[in-house]
């Protein structure tokens, strides 16, 4: 008796949770699953009372649309690209950061600073820093106003300027500018969690490496990367559900357009396509998109996980 | 290989930046260790035990004195290439690799000449592992395994490189009273098969005492005593020398000499000589009592412990400095359980006087 009447208590004090769960959470993921069945459903009711036929055709539509397939293949290529990059280096940043003393929370506190900014911020940043103004402007003629600190250090050593993001940039440029802001702009976390698991492991360890004269670069690698896996598989799975979500960083580059002025949309992303529906009115579509990129997510993130089963110490 | 330890000394500087509070952790120790010995570093904790046996192996810098071993000054050579095998209290074995990848760890870490080849690898690894009795564990993980086999597989490690030097701090204290029984037989018999220079940690004087060839006995970062067991045991150079060793404790009491004759309270004890006249503490072993019913040192009886072959005494005297005297008699001495007092004469190698102020040892012959 006293048993249900304590579980009566702790569903409770759990129910403010659970409603608002249930509203902001719970719902609108059965709504998007109803939304991505109706046909041509465009958030509003169908006209004259007729109601919307029930199928897949949204999900066809999806996928036959012209830049569903560019979509898709941006969003894969920046998580193929810069999940194991960033995790690498983040490693290499927090072993560095936890073998040193001094200075250690100031490098930490700069290492985190691209977390506290605004993505937009940071975006527009990278766009001046790889801005060429005034150039290429569908003309053979060079008319070089100004260029960006990247192009201009690329010419203190010799190098020619190179065309990131302006019209007419070439989508190799594109994917490389991208890249190193998401890897720059995923390293704190990263580096963060990293840090934390280092911080835990036991120093006798490194001790004992050191009693047995062990090379540092096989510490790293026996020792530390070992240790440390399960952080770093947390990191690297959080880092691929970050990758597919990926948008407001293209944005922040390119602004709406998605691409360079030459061609709108190139560089859109999963997230990008979702949201382009949603500002057409086209909820079905949207929704629909939105599962499909649910079930990516779902089989990548299995995928890690049976990986990191085998790869993760205990 | 013997180890020279010269003046060496260890002062951590304070925590606290307002106080110029240094900690002197080892004071200026002196110590030759012989070549193929196993040594005991003996004291409470923070005695500066385990800072000496981290400084022998290079994880702690000393802040004077130098250290030797044979005759190469390795003060200032860094860890790895000491050539040292070190078991650690809690064994640090790699959590994340099997036994047998732990005992290899520290040869796939040779370089140049050295270098060994996969097979030599995997018997001198199955060697030191049969050495410490384990190698039917030899694909097992660490977490898998008892107290008693991560301890074995965390000297089969540091042995299988074999060191020029085997350093165990506090080796069994994470081990049951059996397998602490067990180990430091096994450890003492591992040490005589391979003779190699062994330095152990313990602030267990029975376990130093047990398998150690000498031992250290240290307080406060100073050295007290260094010898063999027994010899420090029987011939101790101070109060806390002779306080620290001995299970059970020696029983301590105030008294003064006078006229060349020691008194324990008022109980004229035996005649001395040479000593002048002054307050002084004794020590007496509790085997050091023989029961005598015209004994001169009168005590109290509270209670009688029979542990078979001896028989535990328990009384009390109003000059003992501790709660109760204990003394050891051999069982086959009847005396009466229920009578109020009790009778002993002392063995006059079993009883130590010290100064009341500098718990030095006085000597004394008896008259």
């Amino acid at each position: 008796m006293v048993e249900s009447k304590q579980q009566w208590k702790a569903w409770l004090y759990l129910a403010p949770a659970i409603v608002l769960l249930l509203i902001f959470t719970v719902w609108p993921i059965i709504n998007t699953v109803r939304m991505s069945l109706l046909e041509n459903y465009n958030g509003l009711k169908a006209a004259g009372g007729a109601s919307f036929n029930f199928g897949f055709a949204n999900f066809e539509k999806v996928v036959n649309y012209r830049r569903f397939g560019q979509c898709m293949k941006n969003t894969l290529l920046l998580c193929v690209i810069t999940v194991p990059i960033s995790s690498i280096l983040a490693l290499l940043i927090a072993v560095a950061l936890h073998s040193i003393k001094r200075f250690q929370k100031v490098l930490q506190t700069i290492f985190f600073l691209p977390y506290v900014t605004n993505s937009i911020a940071i975006g527009m940043v990278f766009a001046a820093m790889f801005n060429i103004v005034g150039s290429f402007l569908g003309t053979d003629q060079e008319i070089v106003v100004t260029a960006g600190i990247i192009n201009n250090i690329i010419e203190l050593f010799g190098g020619t300027k190179v065309n990131w993001i302006n019209y007419g940039s070439t989508y190799a440029a594109n994917m490389f500018v991208m890249a190193v802001y998401i890897i720059w702009n995923a390293l704190p976390f990263k580096i963060l969690i990293l840090l934390g698991g280092l911080a835990s492991i036991n120093k006798q360890y490194y001790d004992a490496a050191k009693v047995d004269s062990t090379p540092r670069w096989r510490v790293l690698t026996r020792i530390t990367v070992p240790l440390l896996s399960p952080m770093l598989a947390y990191v690297i799975i959080t880092g691929f559900i970050a990758g597919f979500k990926e948008y407001t960083s293209i944005v922040g580059i390119f602004g709406e357009a998605m691409g360079p002025a030459n061609d709108s949309g190139r560089l859109n992303t999963m997230v990008g396509f979702i949201y382009d529906s949603l500002a057409n009115n086209n909820q079905g579509r949207a929704s629909a998109a939105a599962l499909i990129l649910f079930a990516v997510i779902l089989v990548v993130t299995v995928i890690n996980l049976q990986v990191s089963k085998k790869r993760v110490h205990y | 290989m013997k180890i020279v330890l010269q003046n060496l000394t260890k002062i951590f500087p304070s925590r606290n930046k307002k106080s110029d509070e240094e900690v002197v952790a080892v004071n200026n120790f002196n110590f030759e260790i012989p070549d193929g010995k196993l040594i005991g570093l003996l004291g409470p904790s923070g005695c500066g035990k385990s800072t000496t046996l981290y400084m022998i192996s290079g994880l702690q810098k000393p802040s004077s004195g130098k250290i030797f071993f044979g005759d190469d000054d390795v003060t200032e050579l860094s860890t790895e290439n000491r050539g040292i095998g070190l078991v650690f209290q809690n064994y640090a074995l790699y959590p994340h690799l099997t036994v047998k990848q732990n005992i290899m760890f520290p040869l796939q870490n040779l370089k140049g000449q050295d270098k060994l080849d996969k097979d030599t690898m995997l018997k001198r690894a199955y060697e030191a592992a049969k050495l410490v009795q384990i190698e039917q564990l030899l694909d097992r993980k660490p977490s898998e395994l008892s107290g008693g086999q991560q301890q074995r597989v965390a000297i089969a490690r540091a042995l299988v490189k074999m060191p020029r030097v085997l350093l165990l701090d506090e080796p069994l204290s994470n081990l049951d009273a059996r397998l602490r029984l067990q180990t430091r037989e096994e450890i003492r018999r591992i040490q005589k098969e391979t003779g190699i220079t062994t330095v152990f940690v313990t602030h267990d004087q029975e376990e130093a005492m047990s398998i150690s060839d000498m031992i250290v006995v240290m307080k406060t970062g100073i050295v007290q005593q260094i010898g063999k067991p027994q010899d420090v045991y029987d011939d101790p150079a101070n109060l806390f020398v002779a306080k620290f060793l001995g299970t059970p404790p020696i029983n301590v009491f105030s008294g003064r000499v006078k006229n060349g004759t020691l008194y324990i309270g008022s109980d004229a004890v035996m005649d001395i000589q040479p000593v002048p006249d002054q307050e002084v503490i004794i020590g007496i072993r509790p085997e050091g009592f023989l029961l005598d019913g015209n004994g001169p040192l009168k005590c109290s009886l509270t209670n009688v412990e029979v542990m078979g072959r001896d028989v535990s005494i328990v009384s009390t005297h109003d000059a003992s400095m501790n709660p109760s005297v204990r003394s050891i008699i051999n069982a086959d001495n009847k005396f009466d359980v229920s009578s109020e007092y009790i009778r002993y004469t002392i063995k006059p190698h079993k009883i130590f006087i010290f100064n009341k102020e500098t718990e030095e040892r006085i000597y004394f012959e008896v008259k």
